[in-house]
């Protein structure tokens, strides 16, 4: 079965009761396959690689299926499948060997002792106002998905859960136990060194 | 584009953001993150805006960080895309399998 391409990666688990979830075999299938890819997506993202993500989103699973009999629907089926992904990975990269990452100092913006700012002019401002230079090549895409990677995973776990998992400050500094001013300080850092990293790669010949 | 050299650009930078009103590109900086969750108050916003407009520097700074994220979020989005055209049958199985033995228990 292929995914229908809608918004809505999760049609079948609004509309079928929880119980049916939990004993007909064709409705779990479906289930699964409704929400696996996206599950898987959230992970990678995460944990970063491929293999590690798989493992997270089988615990993910194991305990989605393990407390659908407590779910009470006052959250959204989806939204708790979304923090119970988010905190198996969470809990995978804390497991996780730590490599030698780059301080994260040596990307933050220069000031002088004035504090005017020292930077560079960057062909990346110009990118906002030409949306069609959106569809980044295959190239491209990977060396953006390579730089993402070089920021050392305090930064970058709280950049992915605020900007593209789209939790909010207090929710990201409860999964994360950092306070809601350590969340915000790391997130503008983590963009700030992102804004540095990816400087170079829009230099000179378009996208 | 700029005849004057960079070291007297800076001076009359670091004189104008003394002026009332004035802030310095290091205290933008820390306003960032407010300024674009909208969390600064109306008089915040104007000091912000203020900089933005009488400095150069910030105003490319805060594009090329606006840039960033928009093209984080893009790349993203085609890798999930990716991901959801090509969603792993082994791991369909695995999970499939591994609830059989749950209801077992
Ligand atoms: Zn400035």
């Amino acid at each position: 079965m292929k995914l229908p391409e809608s918004s809505d990666p999760a049609p079948v688990t609004e509309q079928k009761p929880h119980a049916m979830i939990r004993q007909d075999k064709a409705v779990t299938e479906q289930f699964v396959r409704a929400n696996l890819g996206w599950m898987l997506a959230v992970a990678k993202r995460i944990v970063k690689d491929s293999a590690s993500a798989e493992d997270v989103v089988q615990d993910a699973f194991s305990n989605v299926f393990k407390n659908l009999e407590t779910f009470r629907g006052d959250a959204a089926l989806k939204t708790w499948m979304h923090r119970i992904v988010v905190n198996q990975a969470l809990m995978a990269l804390r497991r996780q060997r730590r490599r030698n990452e780059q301080p994260i100092d040596e990307l933050l913006p220069e000031f002088d002792r004035d504090g005017c700012r020292i930077d560079e002019p960057s062909m990346l401002s110009d990118i906002a106002r030409t949306p069609e230079a959106m569809l980044l090549s295959a190239d491209r895409r990977q060396q953006v998905l390579a730089s993402i990677e070089r920021l050392p995973d305090s930064y970058r776990v709280v950049l992915m859960l605020r900007d593209i998992e789209e939790l909010t400050t207090s929710e990201v500094a409860e999964m994360t136990g950092l306070s809601e001013a350590n969340v915000k300080v790391r997130l503008h850092r983590a963009r700030a060194a992102l804004k540095k990293l990816l400087s170079p790669l829009f230099e000179g010949a378009g996208l | 584009m700029n005849i004057m050299p960079r070291s007297v650009r800076q001076r009359i930078r670091s004189i104008m953001f003394r002026l009332p009103l004035m802030i310095t590109c290091a205290e933008f900086e820390d306003f960032i993150i407010s300024y674009l969750d909208g969390s600064l108050s109306p008089g915040q916003r104007r000091v912000f805006e203020l900089h933005l407009a009488v400095c150069r520097e910030c105003r490319n700074y805060l594009a090329a960080y606006r840039s960033a994220m928009s093209v984080t979020r893009d790349v993203l989005d085609a890798q999930t895309a990716d991901t959801l055209a090509d969603v792993p049958e082994d791991l369909v199985s695995a999970v499939l399998a591994a609830r059989s033995q749950q209801k077992r228990k």
